[in-house]
């Protein structure tokens, strides 16, 4: 487990005030890494079942189960779980889809609104008890997220606007003299098509494993301050306060960048649906 | 080559705090005029919220690709 690696690591059985004493142990990037529970091979190819595996499939499951259950039989009075169902579906339809995409946005409802509550969950599995780390903070996970929205834009803009088409309006938007188009089209050509889903995968891994990182700092400061001195008690107390506050922090956090990558991914698409002309 | 100056120790932490300066700016900018624009048009609050969530979004990218190139390149 990684639970152990990490006390062998950090010793977590040395305090600041008390014998035997010992440096701060900072958690570092191996709080992430997680052994596999189980392992199976399909064909040449080992597949390894670890926590997050288990994690990230559980709220697929919990998200897919809830909207089944919330509209198996939709009632044109919402009540009950229907009601919260059509909050959230409300919510990407008018919010997201409507403002950023436009007409036709309706079409992408049910795109957008998977994204949000599957990464909405991911994320939130870092503050629920027992699961303790956001599905999202293991960077193949987000990168699956921005390639699946990649190969949706990408296509779509393809197929609307024409191949010639995509790529002179993405290089050559209207309005600049003829030649500045020598510096601009390859910048355009970069930041569309080689650093958009890179910095959409990383800001979405980057600001759940800071956060991570930042909880389980306070949370192991906490530990290692405590013993039964006034620094000790003071140290802790605060500590444990910090990491409370934070923890209503990254909830917040969690929820703004669920709704960026939802709102980000509505803007790709929407500008390979909508060309400027 | 002669050195001028060297550094040891966690210079991936300092390496953050250079890159965390431009998008900290650029934050605190965004953040200010929507507010602003907020003041001055309240009834447009969704829009600017979004435009400005999204702005957000773009800038702060630079600083958590700072956060991470340590870790990826870090020794």
């Amino acid at each position: 487990m990684a639970g152990k690696a990490v006390m062998a690591a950090s010793g977590l059985n040395c305090h600041f005030e008390t014998e035997p004493r010992c440096g701060f142990p900072a958690p570092g990037a191996e709080i992430f890494q997680f052994d596999a529970i189980f392992t199976f091979t399909i064909g040449s190819l080992q597949v390894n079942v670890s926590k997050v595996t288990i994690l990230l499939l559980l709220g697929a499951f919990i998200i897919v189960g809830f909207f089944t259950y919330a509209f198996r039989k939709p009632t044109l009075v919402p009540k009950g779980a229907q009601n919260l169902g059509e909050v959230g579906y409300l919510f990407i339809r008018d919010g997201i889809a409507r403002d950023v995409i436009g007409k036709g946005g309706d079409k992408f409802v049910p795109f957008l609104m998977s994204f949000f509550f599957l990464v909405w969950l991911s994320n939130l599995w870092g503050i629920l008890p027992g699961a303790q780390i956001p599905v999202t903070s293991i960077f193949a996970i987000p990168v699956a997220f921005a390639v699946i929205v990649y190969l949706t834009w990408v296509p779509l803009g393809i197929y609307r606007q024409g191949f010639v088409g995509f790529f002179k309006n993405m290089m050559f938007p209207p309005g600049v003299p003829k030649p500045l188009y020598i510096l601009l089209a390859p910048i355009e050509f970069i930041s569309n098509i080689l650093v958009r889903p890179f910095t959409h995968a990383v800001r979405l891994f980057a600001n759940m494993f800071a956060g991570h990182l930042l909880l389980a700092t306070f949370q192991m400061a906490t530990f290692y301050l405590l013993s039964f001195t006034l620094i000790g008690i003071l140290g802790a107390v605060a500590s444990f306060a910090v990491s409370i506050a934070l923890t209503a922090f990254e909830a917040l956090i969690m929820a703004l960048q669920a709704y960026i990558f939802t709102l980000l991914a509505a803007v790709y698409i929407g500008g390979a649906v909508n060309a400027e002309h | 080559m002669s050195l001028v100056a060297e550094l040891s120790g966690s210079i991936g932490s300092v390496g953050f705090g250079l890159a965390a300066i431009g998008p900290g700016i650029g934050i605190g900018i965004i953040f200010g005029q929507g507010v602003q624009a907020i003041a001055r048009q309240p009834e447009a609050y969704g829009v600017i919220r979004q435009n400005m969530l999204l702005g957000f979004a773009l800038a702060e990218a630079l600083a958590l690709i700072g956060f991470v190139v340590p870790f990826v390149y870090g020794t």
